[in-house]
């Protein structure tokens, strides 16, 4: 155990901060979930892409620097602190990159990553339906095979970022007879393509944040899929895998939201303080966020000597979303009456993004596999009790 | 940056842990409940045979001169075990306590030190602010506060008044003592140093044990709930009997970062010690009693009684959450350094 920094994390620390003190816009992008804020964003990909601080962890040969997970623990921390965009296209970068890279061909590799990576092609998901949310092995949207194409019926939902994406990647049912997790396919389906209707759904902040999308004989060739026909179930998992472990939710969101949190309450204090269980809730989230980054960091090294992730990763989903719950519910306490004003009406003052916040952490125990289903995975996969 | 331990380290808490699950066995406890003295020569024998009596005495002594941070997967294996033996407050605590006094009590280091790791004495400690001592009758010396002194005491000239801990493995003495100027070793500033940071390693080691007992209670409300059948199932098979296990696992899995950075802190006497520790031992105390609570729900009726052998380790968590400073001490220490020194708070703050 050695709980410094080498020199040379030290350098890459120092160079992403005056990069990013350079490069960072000093105002706020519009939110990516409105047409001009998506632009925006899609431009801070590219111009991420340029300095090649897009995907640290890629290749250096696909414009990445082949940083470990601890460079990318920094780099995290640096971006949180300066406060950067939010990444538009975190579907591609984080779930489907590093899907591509295990089972794509090299001709795959070449045609998708070079153009995810400059903000080219942004990427939604299409993992649920109607019928298979928690149950997503009941997914019935059909891939038939027709000469070299597959033709694609059916309906995705929830699919993130949707909206103004350009591609989406899902799982669809390859083999008509087959049952739950067998005969599906991993494919990759451009959103211009004939036969597809993509209706926003307006998120509770109003903005359609995510989207239906209905495939109606949508012919797609066939080496636009992923990892082999009937691998689809595998490669999900694979995907899903990524989602809930380390590369999406950084512990410095968490600790800048903490760090954010003690302010508020410092700032409000003598209000605050006439319910005690605001301090301490306050202390409470700090300590949580400061585990969460520890843990994170454990696994982190970990992965860097070679070991790899168990099924107790499965507790980290349930962990940094009942925190981030717990953080904005603590900041709209302190807030009080403030707490229900959007950041543009007059009377709100310095409410800051909070609601904003409070509203996306309700989500935060629902999507990625919602809490409940977490906790039946820990009970059986890490603590090994029977199953229902 | 590496937070993690290494092959040794992780190779050594291998081999205590299999050497406890077979010769710790809850039977054994409940023996030792049975018997005058709570304590068995003969397994603090096989202790020292191992080797660990020997582990955080420093080399010139006879000892292997390790620190908190190859000591605490030990601690976290004693907690696991239910070990009643004192091993975690005696090496964890009261050796180095005795190694760190000034170079005046040379002889007496010299005298006491080297027999501690061959097995021939023992010592015990007083938790300062507690009025009780654990394991004073079968310590050959012990070391006592007094005001703002620390006194080394030999057991025969004490008197000791048993009290009855909820946790029969629990050995808890009133010492009656007069202190003198011939059994002090460290007063004023430097006594305050001293014990200041005997309490970090006691609640380290403290945080420790809570860590290792949520373990085992988890272990065996799960295998209960294998065994239990009810609606014609296994009651681990329901989603309610789940969710209570998944939720402790959950406050283990997140109180480790806490401990382990807790161990380096102390290891290395690290300024911020103090605050680490305090994570630590809420983080490890909050999954032990959440462990208690659920594991005892998932035995049902069971739980409640003398036979099932979750009560040694629930017992052993509820007393021990109260030890080497409670919830509002640890507390008031965190809100200290985070509301009123002005810490560096956020990303990139935490090594």
């Amino acid at each position: 155990m050695d709980l410094t920094y080498t020199c040379a994390q030290q350098e890459f620390r120092a160079e992403v901060r005056a990069w990013l003190q350079a490069n960072v816009p000093a105002e706020a992008l519009p939110s990516f979930d409105t047409e001009e804020g998506f632009a925006a964003h899609r431009a801070w990909e590219a111009r991420l892409n340029e300095g090649r601080w897009g995907m640290v962890t890629w290749p250096t040969r696909l414009g990445g620097r082949g940083c470990d997970l601890i460079e990318w623990l920094i780099f995290e921390e640096e971006y949180y602190r300066a406060g950067a965009p939010a990444r538009v296209n975190q579907n591609g970068i984080f779930l489907l990159g590093p899907t591509l890279m295990e089972y794509g061909t090299e001709e795959q590799k070449a045609r998708f990553l070079p153009r995810m990576a400059t903000g080219q092609d942004i990427w939604a998901q299409g993992w649920s339906e109607p019928g298979a949310g928690s149950d997503m092995a009941a997914i019935r949207s059909r891939a038939e095979r027709d000469g070299d194409h597959y033709v694609i019926n059916g309906q995705k939902t929830w699919s993130t970022r949707a909206v103004w994406a350009d591609w989406v990647f899902g799982i669809f049912r390859t083999d008509p007879g087959s049952q739950r997790h067998h005969g599906l396919t991993f494919i990759l389906v451009p959103l211009n393509t004939p036969g597809i209707t993509v209706r926003p759904i307006p998120q509770l902040n109003g903005l359609p944040g995510f989207a239906e999308i209905f495939f109606d004989d949508v012919r797609v060739p066939v080496e636009n899929v992923l990892g082999g026909e009937g691998m689809g179930w595998h490669v999900a998992m694979s995907t899903a895998g990524f989602e809930r472990g380390l590369m999406l939710r950084s512990p410095a969101r968490f600790q800048e939201t903490a760090r954010r949190l003690v302010q508020l309450y410092q700032a409000n204090r003598e209000t605050a303080d006439r319910d005690p269980a605001i301090g301490e809730a306050v202390m409470r989230a700090w300590l949580d966020a400061e585990a969460y980054t520890q843990s994170t960091y454990m696994t982190a090294s970990q992965l860097v000597k070679g070991g790899r992730i168990g099924p107790e990763s499965s507790t980290n989903k349930i962990f940094w979303s009942e925190l981030d719950l717990r953080m904005h519910e603590t900041a709209m306490s302190i807030l009080g009456l403030r707490g229900e004003l959007l950041p543009e009406a007059p009377a709100a003052g310095d409410v800051g993004q909070w609601l904003d916040g409070f509203l996306f952490a309700q989500a935060g125990p629902i999507y990625a596999g919602t809490n409940e289903i977490q906790r039946n995975i820990i009970a059986e996969r890490m603590l090994g009790m029977p199953r229902a | 940056m590496d937070f993690s331990f290494n092959s040794d380290q992780l190779l050594f808490q291998d081999n205590v842990r299999s050497f406890l699950i077979n010769e710790v066995t809850p039977e054994r406890i409940r023996e030792l409940w049975q018997s005058d003295s709570g304590r068995c020569d003969q397994l603090w024998a096989q202790l020292v045979e191992l080797g660990l009596t020997a582990l955080t005495v420093p080399e010139q002594y006879g000892g292997m001169g390790l620190g908190a941070l190859d000591f605490v997967l030990l601690a976290q294996e004693c907690g696991y075990a239910g070990l009643p033996e004192p091993l975690v407050e005696t090496m964890l605590v009261a050796v180095p306590l005795l190694a760190e006094l000034g170079e005046a009590h040379e002889g007496l280091k010299h005298d006491w030190l080297g027999r501690v790791a061959e097995g021939q004495a023992r010592l015990a400690v007083c938790e300062p602010g507690n009025p009780l001592v654990s394991d004073a009758h079968v310590a050959d010396l012990l070391l006592l506060s007094h005001g703002d002194e620390v006194h080394a005491v030999p057991r025969e000239d004490v008197e000791l008044v048993r009290n009855l801990s909820v946790d029969p493995s629990r050995q808890l003495y009133q010492v009656l003592w007069t202190p003198g100027a011939a059994t002090c070793v460290a007063r004023g500033e430097e006594a305050a140093k001293l014990l200041g940071r005997a309490f970090e390693r006691g609640a380290l080691g403290c945080a420790a044990q809570l860590l290792g007992l949520a373990k085992r209670m988890v272990d065996l409300a799960v295998d209960y709930s294998f065994e239990r059948k009810q609606f014609g199932k296994p009651i681990g098979s329901f989603q309610a009997v789940k969710h209570l296990m998944a939720n402790v696992a959950v406050r283990i899995e997140f109180a480790k970062g806490p401990l382990y950075r807790a161990a380096h802190a102390v290891a290395h006497g690290e300024a911020e010690q103090a605050l680490a520790v305090s994570h630590a031992r809420l983080a490890a105390s909050e999954a032990a009693l959440l462990a208690a609570r659920n594991a005892i729900q998932t035995h049902g009726a069971m739980g409640y009684t003398w036979e099932v052998d979750l009560q040694l380790f629930m017992k052993r968590a509820w007393a021990l959450d109260k030890v080497w400073g409670d919830h509002a001490l640890h507390k008031a220490r965190i809100r200290e350094a985070l509301f009123d020194q002005g810490r560096a708070i956020g990303a990139g703050t935490t090594f």
